[in-house]
């Protein structure tokens, strides 16, 4: 099982294009084309990049509001995902879900998610029915240091391992949640040590190196198919912009601790190490989100009369 | 036909669509070893095994959250919430995740899921174990909602229930479960959206559904030939038709429910039907339901705040006067 991992190339292609794809719905959102919040990922993108890239098309993936990045590396169309996000008729979801909201079952992508770790039991239910029916599919589930702190994710962390479910637990460890420290929201900042206590098996992993995380998720998802139940993934890894676009990032931390983490960027690493081809990725990257953008930006609108539509099935 | 209880016939209606269709499992907790809280699901795990009929952890959020999982990967889940109290708990799944989840995806992820519980008072069990909650689901776009007040409906709406492609909440009361009644054998269906006319009258109509009707059958004992009971069966959808023809007939309505009134099911009929049949009603519309306080545990203190029988016969003596 498992996949070929991708090459230094391949992986800085993934994630310069989340980058651009990070510029370009900032720059809409500054300019008043995007409307709503917007959560930027920018820094995580080896996150993205190196967990979709070890899993299945057809296995699951539920995510965050940050999650588009996932969604993107899943395999998601980047021509409906932005025309989504800026709320047109040809969009994932017909204008209907937003940034906060991306389904595409092609991808298995069974949502992101506008409230906290709300996710997660989407994931173990798909990881349940994949149980039940026998067909070997993964699921996978990215949340935030925040998010476990709810409830919910402790209640399907216990049935996970409970039914031996093979479900992937992804924590992006990005020592914030949202603008608060870890140390400020979190009795016990050892987020591994939590989750073992749910009996779930656990794994660290430098989340800001694409191959590690390639290989961690790997690892994990071969062992859920192998019936050996779920893994909890902490991710360590730091988000370069603030919360949200209003958010500037450094009032609750240091402009050197950002400017830091900025420096040891996954973008920036993989850049540096595959050398003078990096540019001419990055150009043929961003011709191509830029053309998603301006094809989307020219597309309908919805028409007010589908307001009412799709309420119900 | 066969006499049964409501117990049974939901039991009955159960095993029609566990048989029926393979995608259909059972998820909830104490349902499977055990056989529920009130034997709902009795049996079910011997015949059906453990791939169909799972027991949970006491966790509503996660387990709902995992049927919302399951029906998006192909399932047909029913998951119980024993009290329907307990679904508070799951508000989040439920109200955020589930019943939006077709629309905010743009109608391509259907939620073909069921939730089975049970409400009501009368019973002692106080302000925590004694709710009627309808009307929290209602407020929401996105859920249908199912109210059976006998045991053939239990078994015809519970297959509705669950062939249904989007979420459906069905509610069992507490006093009718050893309800006895004749239920059809093999197949039953009733689709969503019909009410019930119970009995025919000319003056008032008392729309009403769950162990109310049985409630407004008793009030109306004492004007024969007077009152119309229409059992409404689900909330959403209503049948607007028979609604229509029922106070387009009596010009006189009253709407009876165990819930609380404020922004209750009874405020939205009755601000509808003014709306809708304005010029039909001979007289303002009558509310009888639980008073606005939450239910007391002592029984005189739980009777003054639920509706009765009583209070119902009060009301249509007023509206007949």
């Amino acid at each position: 099982m498992g996949h070929v991992r991708p090459t230094d190339e391949q992986f800085f292609r993934t994630m310069i294009r989340l980058r651009h794809v990070e510029k370009a719905l900032s720059d809409l959102s500054a300019s008043g084309q995007l409307r709503g919040s917007l959560h930027l990922c920018e820094g995580q993108e080896a996150c993205p990049a190196g967990a979709c890239a070890a899993l299945e098309k057809e296995d699951y993936l539920t995510a965050t509001y940050r999650g588009h990045g996932y969604v993107l590396a899943k395999g998601t169309s980047l021509d409906k995902l932005i025309a989504e996000v800026l709320g047109r008729s040809t969009g994932l979801c017909k204008g209907k879900g937003g940034k906060m909201h991306l389904f595409d079952q092609e991808f298995g992508v069974l949502g992101t998610n506008g409230i906290v770790g709300a996710g997660v039991g989407t994931a173990c239910g798909a990881a349940l029915a994949s149980k039940l029916d026998g067909t070997n599919r993964v699921a996978m589930t990215v949340f935030g240091d925040g998010a476990n702190n709810q409830g919910h994710l402790m209640e399907c962390w216990n049935m996970a391992v409970l039914y031996k479910l093979p479900v992937i637990f992804f924590c992006e460890n990005n020592l914030y949640s949202e603008m608060t420290p870890l140390s400020r929201s979190h009795g016990n900042i050892n987020l591994s040590e939590r989750a073992r206590g749910f009996g779930l098996h656990t794994e660290s992993v430098n989340g800001n190196d694409p191959h590690a995380v390639f290989e961690v998720v790997s690892k994990t998802a071969d062992r859920a198919r192998q019936g050996q139940g779920p893994t909890f993934i902490e991710a360590m890894t730091y988000r370069t912009t603030g919360h949200y676009q209003a958010d500037s990032g450094t009032a609750y931390r240091t402009k050197e601790e950002v400017e830091d983490w900025r420096s040891r960027s996954p973008i920036l690493l993989l850049k540096q190490r595959i050398g003078a081809i990096a540019e001419e990725i990055e150009a043929e990257e961003l011709a191509i989100v830029q053309a998603s953008v301006t094809k989307a930006l020219s597309e309908p609108t919805p028409n007010p009369n589908q307001a009412m539509t799709e309420v119900f099935a | 036909m066969s006499k049964m209880s409501f117990v049974q016939a939901c039991n009955a209606g159960l095993r029609q669509e566990l048989h029926r269709d393979p995608s259909v499992f059972l998820m909830g907790e104490d349902i499977a070893h055990y056989g529920g809280m009130f034997r709902v699901t009795e049996g079910l795990l011997e015949t059906f095994g453990e791939n169909r009929v799972i027991d949970t952890p006491i966790s509503e959020s996660g387990f709902m959250g995992m049927a919302l999982g399951a029906a998006l990967a192909g399932k047909r889940p029913v998951a119980e919430l024993m009290f329907i109290d307990f679904g508070l708990v799951a508000m989040d799944q439920i109200l955020n995740n589930i019943a939006k989840t077709h629309y905010m995806s743009g109608g391509s992820c259907p939620v073909p899921m069921t939730i089975i519980t049970q409400g009501g008072g009368y019973r002692g069990a106080a302000a925590q174990h004694s709710q009627m909650l309808e009307a929290l689901f209602l407020h929401l776009p996105g859920i249908k909602v199912v109210l059976p007040s006998n045991p053939a409906d239990a078994k015809g709406l519970m297959a509705a229930a669950i062939r249904d492609d989007n979420p459906v909440v069905f509610i069992g009361h507490k006093q009718l479960f050893g309800k006895q009644g004749e239920v059809p054998d093999g197949e039953h269906f009733i689709p969503l959206g019909t009410s019930n006319v119970v009995q025919k009258g000319s003056e008032v109509t008392i729309l009403t559904y769950s162990f109310t009707v049985d409630l407004a059958l008793k009030a109306a004992e004492a004007f024969p030939g007077k009152v119309e009971v229409v059992d409404l069966r689900t909330l959403n959808p209503l049948d607007w038709e028979t609604i229509s023809a029922s106070v387009s007939k009596t010009h006189r309505v009253m709407i009876a429910h165990e819930a609380h009134g404020r922004c209750s099911v009874a405020s939205d009929l009755a601000g509808q039907i003014q709306h809708r049949l304005f010029d039909e009603l001979d007289a303002p519309i009558e509310i009888v339901s639980a008073l606005d306080a939450p239910i007391p545990f002592a029984l005189e203190l739980e009777n003054e705040v639920l509706p009765t029988a009583t209070r119902i016969e009060a009301k249509l003596r007023e509206m007949l006067a």
